[in-house]
């Protein structure tokens, strides 16, 4: 192990280099592009045995990684925004066809208008294609989640494909120091993979993605949810280990000062590492506040989630997207769900913050505890509230 | 097979994948065809174009001989109809179902 310096970008093109997968297929795409660029340098230098497709479009970069994937081989990809949304049918065609392919997603908004800077309306579009979603504070986290990922797509019964997402420019572009795993313990840590069915395997031919009508489809869809159920098993199994190699321990979501405190505050990514320090000035100032940084969005870990909750009158919902539902957010749609019908259930209030990259500071999280805060003791607050817009 | 001899979702390969190979003659898409080719002997000169112009192997023959349709399969396009060279065609199309009307 050793301390580095790095970008998310940096720390997330290492990854790879250390699993060193048998293929990646890839487009770049703004803030992604340092990942291909420079996984395509350790090829270029010969320090991965990767075979490399460049590709013209993501759309192939996924179909590519799939028919790598269906062959058996370990395949990987990474994107962003637009480039996600190119890749849409296909990625339901990857899990839905049960191949453990590893996506980095560097989140940016979608366009229009167009924007390069960080939202999660490209991962929450995906969030019904089958996949498993990852989501990363920091570059630290980026790092060993994409390590952790192997092992969860590739667990007996999941063998479902794993989107690692890390905060466009916020994390991608920030240098921090992380710790990083020598290149034999990443190896011995995700160990060999062999796929059940490969279609090169020509003594066992198989047919992958045939027709399913009305007789077949339906099941299909059902082992899904159970690979799901799987997945959720799976990924605290692996995290278990991966402590025991690191010291970094991962759960479904980091609870922070959640110790009697009686307004809550859940998102996803870099925002909650901005929301400790606001936890951390208000509980100064003797405010029962805390904090629940969601690691995994899907599948998503309800029970866990509801009574992690139960109890505390007051959570704000943060979601760095809209669902355009009139409604609000997916992490806020998602926990209202969770919640209803349950004992001791929290008042919910959503922010729909950040979209286009839009700054969030402490003093911004402040302001939103304080409203959290206010609508305990009693004052009116919309249940959906668009914060740091200006009207 | 009926309804109810079909697997669950507990059984079948996963991912919708077909683990045996040669299997497509367990499907019988002769039961798309809205129209059927009617093979009159007689007119057959067993030139055996319909066999090699028929896109679904449904033409039988033995003994380089022309011996029928397999309905099974024919999904009933014409082809082997349009392409029957003889002067008298030894193969036309007929509406499905048409005796019983
Ligand atoms: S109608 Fe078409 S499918 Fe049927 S036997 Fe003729 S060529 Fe073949
Ligand atoms: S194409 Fe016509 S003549 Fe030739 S074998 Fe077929 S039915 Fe007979």
């Amino acid at each position: 192990m050793k301390r580095v310096a790095l970008t998310g970008n940096e720390a997330v093109s290492l990854a790879m280099k250390q699993i060193n997968p048998d293929v990646v297929a890839a487009y770049p795409i703004t803030p992604q592009t340092e990942i291909v660029q420079m996984f395509s340098q350790y090829v270029a230098d010969g320090q991965v045995d990767t075979e490399f497709i460049t590709v013209e479009s993501e759309h192939s970069a996924m179909s590519a990684s799939i028919g790598a994937s269906a062959s058996g081989a370990r395949a990987m990809t990474a994107t962003s925004a637009n480039g996600l949304a190119l890749m849409w049918e296909v990625m339901y065609i990857a899990a839905s066809s049960r191949l453990p392919i590893i996506m980095p997603v560097v989140n940016r908004a979608l366009s229009a208008p167009i924007n390069i800077h960080c939202d999660h309306s490209d991962a929450m579009g995906a969030r019904d294609s089958g996949w498993i979603q990852l989501f990363s504070e920091n570059s630290q986290e980026a790092y060993d989640n994409v390590i952790q990922a192997i092992r969860i797509a590739e667990s007996a019964n999941v063998l479902l494909p794993v989107m690692v997402n890390l905060d466009g420019f916020i994390i991608s572009h920030a240098v921090e120091n992380i710790d990083v795993l020598d290149d034999e313990k990443v190896q011995d840590f995700i160990g060999s993979y062999t796929a059940d069915y490969s279609l090169l395997d020509k003594d066992n031919p198989i047919t992958f993605g045939p027709l399913a009508l009305q007789d077949y489809y339906f099941e299909a869809k059902r082992q899904q949810v159970e690979a799901m159920k799987y997945a959720h098993k799976a990924i605290p199994e692996v995290a278990r280990e991966y402590e025991k190699l690191t010291g970094r321990g991962y759960g479904y979501f980091t609870p922070y000062r959640m110790e009697d405190a009686e307004v809550v505050i859940i998102g996803l990514g870099s925002t909650m590492g901005t929301a400790q320090v606001a936890v951390d000035e208000l509980r100064k100032e003797g405010n029962k506040v805390g904090l629940l940084k969601l690691r995994v969005f899907r599948p998503f870990p309800k029970e866990e989630l509801a009574r992690m909750l139960a109890g505390i009158p007051v959570v704000g919902v943060m979601d760095r997207a809209d669902t355009f539902s009139g409604n609000g957010g997916p992490l806020f749609a998602d926990l209202n769900t969770v919640l209803y019908g349950g004992e001791e259930r929290p008042e919910l209030y959503n922010f729909i913050y950040g979209l286009g990259g839009r700054d969030i500071n402490v003093s911004n999280l402040m302001e939103i505890y304080r409203y959290l805060l206010n609508a305990r003791d009693g004052q009116t607050l919309n249940r959906v509230n668009y914060f740091g817009v200006r009207e | 097979m009926t309804k109810e001899e079909k697997p669950g979702w507990k059984s079948i390969p996963r991912g919708g994948l077909i683990l045996d190979a040669g299997n497509a003659t367990q499907y019988r898409t002769g039961g798309w065809r809205v129209k059927r080719p009617v093979w009159n002997e007689d007119n057959c000169i067993h030139c055996l174009f319909c066999w090699v112009y028929c896109p679904d192997i449904s033409i039988t023959v033995e003994d380089g001989k022309m011996t029928g349709i397999d309905y099974d399969y024919c999904k009933g396009c014409g082809i082997c109809a349009e392409v029957c060279p003889s002067k008298k065609k030894a193969i036309v199309m007929e509406s499905e179902g048409q005796e019983e009307r």
